[in-house]
């Protein structure tokens, strides 16, 4: 058969828009549109003159959903490069969250202590609540989540994947 | 034209238009635009066609963009006339055409708060344009205007909006024609990649069941690229199918050509898609019309894709060599390579191919009965055809069974010459292109070719056709039913004809005379020709009722959910394989 079986994988992918109004809309409107997954998305302005944004969007499909994909967002008309980090050799992913935990006792101290474990500062605390600070990648902060769980997890905060690629070239170099 | 004393938006945007070569605008005026409307009164290098309504505004500006390789422009109030300019270009999107829309906005101040006659239009036309703007500072307008029309008609053609706030229209800003300078991110590819293009030529050379297959793209990228096209099939001898979008690029009486393919195409062109061994797809898209069941697509053949839009390449059909470049560029240097490496078709191979090619065509999958008593539509379109070929007309069509007759019957020799909504399926487009083309064409002969019910749906613009004494000819080919869609009932929904016949019809011939047009009424085969060339003679707009069998179906038929090989030639054929549920599914 002419199409080839093709298993799923999941894909990070920088973008880096002109950092105007609706650049965001039109991303996101991209992916709802022709029906891709958002697994994680970030945005912020990157360059010194505030001109770039660049945007880190983890999605999932066959290869030729994935080339689809950087297609489609390399056609609009203020994206300036698309590029797949998980095919473009190997790079840092990174996520934080704000993590809030309640509770007194023993389960306040394990808390501590796992949070210590898991390299997470306290950014704030009252006598019967914490909330941890913690970046890693998204695997460990599940795991701490996890944990967290029975101790008193109260609410969490992520800001999704932020990536680049290792080695000494930027996107735009 | 650059001015170093400050001028308004409006005038502006005016003088843009007139920089940028363009000489006519079709457009509908309301409060967001007064500003324009009243910079247009003032001026006359910018001729206004007033239209009746929004969604025929853009359709004008697509006929006018296809008549002629240079982009359309619309204007239309905010709210209400950039809603019902929506069609319009997501027509314009779906079928890649150059067009520039200006709507009309609130004032800045004003947007967001639901003010009179504010519509989110970025917001709204954003998944139905090629790009949009809103300007919000008179100092950007120039540049807007001048990159709008780059994005416009650049790489893969497609609609841009603007987006004007009725004060920016107002406010002063010296006017400097932008200089020429790249664009900061857009930059289509327009030269294919010599590597992959030699390796295409090396495919080709050693196909022993080659198909050459066109579409749109051949004629947006100029009249150079048909020439080039019939140098490459003259080369190589090979077969050549073309999409509904493409006809014309390709002449159609070239004993090389194949006829269209696709769910109305022939016989010869979707058994050749089925059988080749090598496919050359040259600006065309694998579009769900033309491949059919996708898993059972062309199974044996390397397939080789050239488009201009890289998420065109390997979005439906998976290519062995894909080529991102304008299709013109790419068929010149593929010739260029194909005579410098002095390459030779395997003609033992291809002459048992076209033996093969001749027996399917002599299954005539065309023909029809023909009757003296009742008009049959293909009748009326061979008819048309004959007598109107040596004026080498403009044809537009809307939506149904008559514009595949006219796709199937129709010979077109030139590209530019064949306006019909492919992707979108719009009924309504026909008369209003046909007014663009009209405009951009004054002396020719333009002709829609129409069904009683898709006509109606901008029935209106025959005021327009009037008002600006275009003498365009709607062909109205009446069966009296949404034939397209009482075919799928006959086919799908065993003959439960739900809503597709249309009671209560009016009178087109006294439709036309209350327009101020002429109205023609035909329903015996022997007077058709004298009613054609009636129509011809009639110096204005003319409307011709041309009563057809009001149950004859259109075949050709690839059912949806079938492949290329199991195609439908015949009513009989029909009854014999009921479609699946799953072809049920698929529109
Ligand atoms: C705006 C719009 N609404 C609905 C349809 C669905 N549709 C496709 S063909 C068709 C019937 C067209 O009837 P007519 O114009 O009489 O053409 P015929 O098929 O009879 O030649 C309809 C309703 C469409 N294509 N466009
Ligand atoms: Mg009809």
């Amino acid at each position: 058969m002419s199409v080839p079986v093709q298993e799923i994988a999941r894909h990070t992918i920088s973008v880096v828009v002109d950092n105007e109004a609706g650049v965001l809309a039109r991303v996101i409107g991209l992916f709802s549109g022709r029906g891709y997954n958002i697994d994680s998305l970030t945005v912020a302005s990157v360059s010194e003159d505030a001109k770039t944004s660049r945007i880190t969007v983890v999605t999932s499909g066959t290869p030729m959903v994935i080339e689809q994909i950087k297609a489609q967002l390399d056609r609009l008309v203020p994206v300036h490069v698309v590029a797949d980090l998980t095919l473009e050799g190997p790079s840092v992913e990174r996520e934080l969250a704000l993590v809030k935990v309640a509770g007194v006792g023993e389960h306040r101290v394990e808390a501590l202590r796992l949070a210590d474990a898991f390299r997470a500062h306290v950014v704030d605390s009252t006598n019967s609540s914490f909330v941890f600070e913690l970046t890693g990648k998204s695997t460990k902060i599940d795991a701490f989540l996890n944990l967290m769980r029975e101790l008193g997890l109260v609410e969490v905060a992520r800001t999704g994947i932020v990536a680049l690629a290792r080695g000494k070239t930027g996107l735009e170099s | 034209m650059t001015t170093a004393e400050p001028i308004s938006g409006a005038d502006i945007v005016l003088r843009s238009l007139v920089d940028l070569g363009v000489d006519v605008v079709f457009g509908y005026p309301g409060g967001a635009v007064l500003p324009l409307y009243d910079a247009i009164f003032q001026q006359n290098h910018i001729r206004h066609i007033l239209v009746r309504h929004e969604q025929a505004a853009l359709h004008a500006a697509e006929g006018y963009a296809r008549s002629t390789g240079k982009p359309g422009v619309a204007l239309v109030t905010s709210g209400p006339g950039a809603t019902n300019a929506v069609t319009g270009l997501t027509d314009a999107l779906l079928d890649s055409i150059p067009v520039v829309c200006l709507t009309g906005q609130v004032a800045t101040h004003l947007i967001g708060n639901d003010a009179f006659q504010e519509a989110d239009t970025v917001g709204i036309t954003r998944p139905c344009t090629k790009h949009n703007y809103l300007v919000k500072d008179v100092a950007n307008l120039a540049y807007v205007m001048h990159e709008a029309f780059y994005v416009a008609t650049s790489g893969r053609p497609g609609p841009v909006v603007i987006d004007l706030p009725k004060d920016i229209q107002v406010a002063k800003a010296p006017y400097i024609r932008p200089s020429k300078a790249q664009h900061r991110s857009y930059r289509p590819q327009i030269k294919g990649d010599l590597a992959s293009i030699k390796e295409a030529v090396d495919l080709l050379a050693k196909a022993k069941k080659p198909i050459i297959y066109i579409g749109g793209g051949i004629i947006n990228s100029g009249p150079a690229a048909s020439q080039l096209l019939r140098e490459l099939v003259r080369l190589t001898g090979y077969p050549i199918t073309s999409t509904l979008m493409g006809l014309g690029a390709f002449p159609s009486h070239d004993p090389h050509f194949l006829g269209m393919l696709g769910m109305h195409g022939t016989y010869e062109a979707n058994l050749a898609m089925h059988g080749c061994d090598v496919m050359l797809c040259l600006g065309a898209r694998f579009d769900d019309r033309v491949t059919g069941r996708v898993d059972a697509f062309s199974p044996h053949s390397k397939k080789i894709h050239v488009d201009i839009d890289r998420s065109s390449i390997n979005k439906n059909v998976h290519v062995d060599i894909g080529i991102v470049g304008d299709a013109g560029h790419v068929i010149e240097d593929m010739i260029k390579i194909w005579k410098s490496k002095i390459c030779k078709p395997d003609e033992k191979a291809l002459k048992t191919w076209w033996k093969q090619i001749d027996e399917w065509r002599g299954r005539k999958c065309l023909a029809y009965a023909k009757r003296d008593d009742i008009i049959m539509p293909q009748y009326a379109i061979e008819r048309l055809y004959a007598l109107t070929k040596n004026k080498n007309p403009y044809i537009t069509t809307e939506v149904g069974q008559h514009q595949m007759w006219a796709a199937q019957f129709f010979g077109f020799d030139k590209p530019n010459h064949w306006m019909t909504s492919g992707g979108l399926g719009t009924m309504g487009y026909g008369l209003p292109a046909a007014i663009g083309a009209q405009i951009a064409h004054p002396e020719a002969l333009v002709i829609d070719i129409a069904g009683e019910a898709s006509i109606l749906m901008n029935i209106q613009e025959l005021s327009t056709a009037v008002q600006h004494r275009l003498p365009v000819k709607v062909f109205i080919l009446n069966n009296e039913y949404m034939g397209m869609v009482r075919q799928w009932q006959d086919l799908t929904y065993g003959g439960r004809y739900a809503e597709s016949y249309t009671a209560a019809l009016p009178d087109f011939v006294r439709l036309a005379e209350a327009f101020g047009a002429s109205g023609l009424r035909v329903s015996n085969p022997a007077d058709l020709d004298a009613t054609i060339q009636e129509m011809m003679k009639i110096d204005g707009p003319v409307l011709v009722d041309c009563r057809v069998a009001k149950l004859e179906n259109c075949f050709p038929m690839m059912p949806s959910g079938a492949a290329h090989n199991e195609m439908i030639l015949s009513a009989e054929d029909a009854g014999l394989s009921p479609i699946s549920d799953e072809g049920k599914a698929l529109v």
